[in-house]
């Protein structure tokens, strides 16, 4: 057979069946078998799924936008690991619903944030950056310290354990209480603290088997 | 041992990626047809009424160019990863490429940092180079805190003067650098009561010789005794043991003015240096601890 443009210009629905083909090659080699790899889907030891505090923290990150200007996602260049710390590997994102890599970097990357700065610093930060770096550009959070919405966290984590991280019913009935008293400020700078703590230093090397995907 | 978690994966991918690669052979070869003579053949199709389009074969220097891809993209599943679990030729990896990047840096820079190491923090504050180089640390690492002066903020302690909450000697220096500090000032508004707190006030400011009501120090001066020597001891000038500030002299971490004191003994304060350790490392501490120790070299903490 030979196969030109009369062929396929002449019949719809073959045009529309190798076309269907051809866009889909990318899709299926490069997408679909990373769901059946260990480095995508099993978490680097030391990774635990979001507690409630966390989550939610993680819910206001994801509304103010904070990944439009902040990547979390530190490359293997020796520049990055440097400043950051180890590199991310895919192991550390297996709970994260939807990841926060982010593409830009108007702020520094944020993956290893998690114990680079005392809680107070980040709260003094976030309420008006320019208070503790006069250079800072990054825009006053002002409004996030009043108390954060506790209605819905049982929910959002029970869909995120049909999605595969792991919350026992306890964990899941007590959730409202682990934030009620709490701001807005304190959820997320308890999710900020807890950024990339599971790989600590800068070592290379890492235990188990989610390292780089190479083994 | 591949990381797929069953062999079926990797004939998927390299059997998807080698069919692929066949079908865009098979494709070129179809459609490698040479220039009949005679008039050129038209396609069937007319648009607007007299519009047609000539149905040339694929031009040669674009059909070479093709294949040039095809030679390219095997060559490239040869020497590199992309086939299922087939590591390439080359070996290479991104955590390989990055681990010769770092080796290399290293090999180039180790011998500096080694040096410096190798001499006594004090010495090494002198140094010129030592001390630019560790500027370029404080400005990566400390800065955001400290300020880029190392001028300090309100909690976060300045370095360029001499007064120091847990020593400011070397060894001091680095472990702080090494271990970070918590500093805790219990809360004692609820123990004491506003009046107490207030004449308690009064009484450490007029420690350092500020503006102070005398009949309230006077009364602080036994809630003092009473409740605060235990770290900043009998007569206020700290203990840098526990991180307790000195009262007597002119820095203040938090704020003089009574109200700002007011506030900190009410509610205490809780302040935190993280620890620097596993991502420094030795040498970078080392160079950070001298440059820490040059801001402040032959300052004295009453004239700031």
């Amino acid at each position: 057979m030979k196969l030109n443009n009369e062929l396929i210009e002449k019949s719809v629905p073959l045009l529309v069946v190798l076309t269907f083909l051809v866009i889909s090659v990318g899709g299926l080699v490069e997408i679909v078998p990373l769901f059946f790899q260990h480095s995508t889907t099993q978490p680097v030891s030391g990774v635990k799924p979001y507690d409630p505090v966390r989550l939610a923290g993680r819910d206001i990150y994801v509304r103010e936008g904070c990944y439009v200007c902040h990547s979390q996602m530190i490359r293997p260049f020796r520049a990055e690991t440097e400043r950051y710390g180890h590199y991310s590997v895919a192991g550390e994102f297996v709970y994260d619903r939807p990841f926060q890599w982010g593409s830009r970097r108007i702020g520094p990357d944020l993956a290893r944030v998690g114990g680079r700065y005392s809680d107070s610093w980040q709260k003094a930060h976030l309420l008006n950056p320019r208070s503790v770096v006069p250079e800072s550009n990054m825009p006053a959070f002002s409004w996030l310290d009043r108390p954060v919405k506790a209605d819905g966290i049982e929910t959002r984590m029970e869909v995120l354990r049909t999605l595969g991280s792991p919350y026992t019913d306890e964990e899941i009935a007590g959730a409202g209480a682990a934030l009620t008293g709490k701001t807005e400020l304190d959820v997320l700078v308890a999710y900020l603290q807890g950024l990339g703590t599971a790989i600590p230093g800068s070592e290379p090397p890492l235990a188990g088997g989610a390292g780089d995907g190479r083994q | 041992m591949s990381d797929f978690v069953s062999d079926s994966w990797h004939y998927y991918v390299a059997g998807l990626v080698v069919l692929s690669l066949i079908f865009c052979a098979w494709i070129l070869i179809s459609n490698m047809t040479r220039r009949k003579p005679g008039p050129v053949e038209l396609q069937d199709h007319v648009w607007d009424e007299t519009l047609q389009e000539y149905n040339n074969p694929l031009p040669r220097w674009w059909l070479y160019l093709f294949w040039l891809t095809l030679a390219f993209a095997v060559a490239y599943f040869v020497l590199y990863p992309g086939l299922g679990r087939w590591q390439g030729k080359l070996g290479w990896s991104s955590s390989g490429q990055y681990k010769a990047e770092v080796a290399t840096v290293n090999e180039q820079i180790g011998p500096i940092y080694r040096k410096f190491l190798s001499q006594d923090v004090r010495a090494v504050s002198l140094d010129p180079e030592a001390r630019a180089m560790g500027q370029r640390l404080f400005l990566t690492y400390c800065a955001q805190c400290h300020g880029s002066d190392a001028g300090g903020n309100k909690g976060f302690p300045n370095l360029t003067d001499s007064d120091w909450l847990h020593g400011g000697e070397p060894e001091n220096i680095r472990t702080t650098i090494e271990n970070g500090r918590i500093g805790v000032m219990a809360p004692f508004g609820e123990a004491l009561g506003s009046e107490n707190v207030k004449d308690v006030a009064n009484y450490v400011r007029s420690l350092s010789g500020l503006a102070h009501d005398a009949l309230r120090a006077q009364r602080g001066r036994q809630v003092f005794a009473d409740n605060c020597v235990a770290c900043h001891g009998p007569e206020g000038k700290g203990n840098q043991t526990v991180g307790a500030p000195n009262l007597t002299d002119r820095t203040w971490l938090w704020g003089s003015t009574e109200a700002t004191i007011i506030e900190t003994v009410t509610y205490g304060r809780v302040n935190q240096m993280p620890s620097f350790k596993t991502l420094l490392g030795d040498e970078k501490i080392h160079l950070l601890t001298a440059y820490v120790l040059s801001l402040s070299a032959g300052k004295d903490a009453q004239t700031r």
